[in-house]
């Protein structure tokens, strides 16, 4: 069962005072999938970080499975959510198993347990075990290192998932294959997905779900099949930057 | 074996006690004074400057000011390792302050991100990374105090510094150079061994 999720009128300042979201609400039910798209800038960062407590409203609340998220045990409820950043920040002084074996050591698994999960994983992901667990990120290429990074933050199965534009920085092609792998994770198991985007078609391919956010506010927010017909303004504007120009 | 000879193996062992008891001082010290300094940045600052001060006094002065007070001062092997312990402490938490600072902000937050604890952030992450800093700032208070503790004989610490004062006094360059030479060679063999531990943390960083 993926996490229900409720952002109630939450605005979140930058240091200088200004907010970055303002006055945002969003419901989330378990085991949806929805993408934030907006350009630079609009908050959609701000937005998913108040999804793990990296970012703190001034105001509002982030309900999670019901409860508030910020408090005193906000580091154990981070366990159970997994986050995929942009740079997968793997940490360098550990292989691959030991960075994947992360959240699983936190939670208390016993070995047998983490080498499992570990190996069930970086398989799924194309990454065999036998192979792969035991080499540092640096000896990975790009791609590699943003697979470890969705191995680490997925292997305990968090039933909240939070992506922040993680495959931007790859080549297409790779950042395709991830898409498809990503997908095919997304429907094995029972998450509640926000994945972050500036990329209309990752967006569709991605969730079910698009809010648009742009100046810190959600613009729009609607099912995928309705976002590709929508008149809004933006929304005809990101269309149209992602439409393939014809051969002539 | 002859005279000199027994009295040179005598001072070097009293020499590497005096370094290596301040020594160990003061990384079980600097250490943990780095990361509150870190960790309060403020404050961290002001004790940083502290450091920076104790390290500008002239080493002969500093054992000089520690004779009369109680409890570390007085003649002896006691001041002689409190004054090693005051100067090895600037490379220590400086290089631990540089070596934690230096952690990719990327790293740290996607250690927080994994539901880590500002503990576990600190020994599981921020530490093993900061390590060929903390190493490097080990190195050279290492080399530093094996020199400084030459001087330590003035206030009756012992060590390599009692044959250089006493070959000094006799116009004697044989005891000079019976007390220099181990020093260096301390000194060069410390410089060799934190230097290989260094790039060996490095190393395995990837760095």
């Amino acid at each position: 069962m993926g996490s229900s999720v409720f952002i109630d009128r939450a605005t979140v300042s930058g240091s200088n005072g200004n907010a970055i979201v303002r006055d945002i609400s969003l419901r989330i039910d378990p085991g949806e999938s929805v993408a934030v798209i907006g350009r630079s800038g609009a908050g959609k960062t701000t937005l998913l970080r108040l999804l793990n407590g990296l970012a703190e409203q001034r105001s509002g609340s982030v309900i999670v499975d019901g409860r508030p998220l910020v408090g005193s045990r906000i580091a154990e409820r981070r366990r159970r959510i997994g986050t995929i950043l942009q740079a997968p920040a793997l940490f360098p002084h550990r292989t691959v198993f030991e960075n994947v074996a992360t959240v699983p050591r936190l939670l208390g698994w016993t070995d047998e347990r983490i080498r499992r999960a570990s190996e069930e994983m970086l398989d799924r992901l194309d990454m065999p075990f036998g192979r792969f667990a035991g080499r540092f990120p640096r000896s990975l290429s790009g791609g590699e290192q943003q697979r470890v990074g969705i191995a680490r933050a997925m292997v305990a199965a968090p039933p909240l998932l939070l992506c922040d534009e993680p495959f931007s920085a790859l080549d297409p092609i790779v950042r395709r294959d991830l898409q498809d792998t990503f997908v095919a994770l997304r429907d094995g198991g029972d998450v509640t997905l926000l994945f972050v985007t500036h990329d209309v078609a990752e967006a569709l391919r991605v969730a079910r779900r698009i809010v648009l956010i742009d100046g810190g506010a959600i613009v729009a927010d609607l099912p995928a099949a309705d976002f590709v017909r929508s008149a809004h303004p933006l929304i005809s504007r990101f269309l149209d930057a992602a439409r393939i120009p014809e051969a002539s | 074996m002859s005279d000199l000879t027994a009295e040179v193996l005598h001072a070097t062992a009293q020499h590497l006690l005096i370094v290596g008891v301040a020594m160990f001082a003061a990384i079980a010290a600097g250490i943990p004074i780095g990361i509150a300094c870190v960790r309060n940045p403020r404050s961290g600052r002001a004790v940083l400057r502290l450091i920076d001060m104790i390290q500008t006094v002239p080493s002969l002065a500093l054992f000089g000011f520690l004779i009369p007070l109680p409890l570390i001062g007085g003649i002896g092997i006691r001041t002689a390792i409190v004054a090693l312990i005051l100067y090895s402490l600037l490379p220590v938490v400086r290089n631990t302050v540089t070596g934690i600072s230096g952690v990719d902000p990327l790293i740290r937050e996607a250690a927080i991100a994994l539901g880590m604890t500002e503990r576990q952030r600190l020994m599981r992450i921020d530490l093993p990374l900061a390590l060929p800093s903390i190493f490097g700032g080990i190195r050279i208070a290492t080399v530093i105090a094996i020199g400084v503790a030459t001087i330590a004989a003035a206030v009756g610490g012992g060590g390599l510094g009692t044959l250089i004062f006493r070959g000094v006094a006799m116009v004697d360059s044989t005891r000079i150079l019976a007390g220099a030479l181990p020093a260096a060679a301390l000194a060069v063999a410390a410089d060799l061994l934190f230097g290989a531990l260094e790039r060996l943390a490095a190393r395995r960083l990837g760095v």
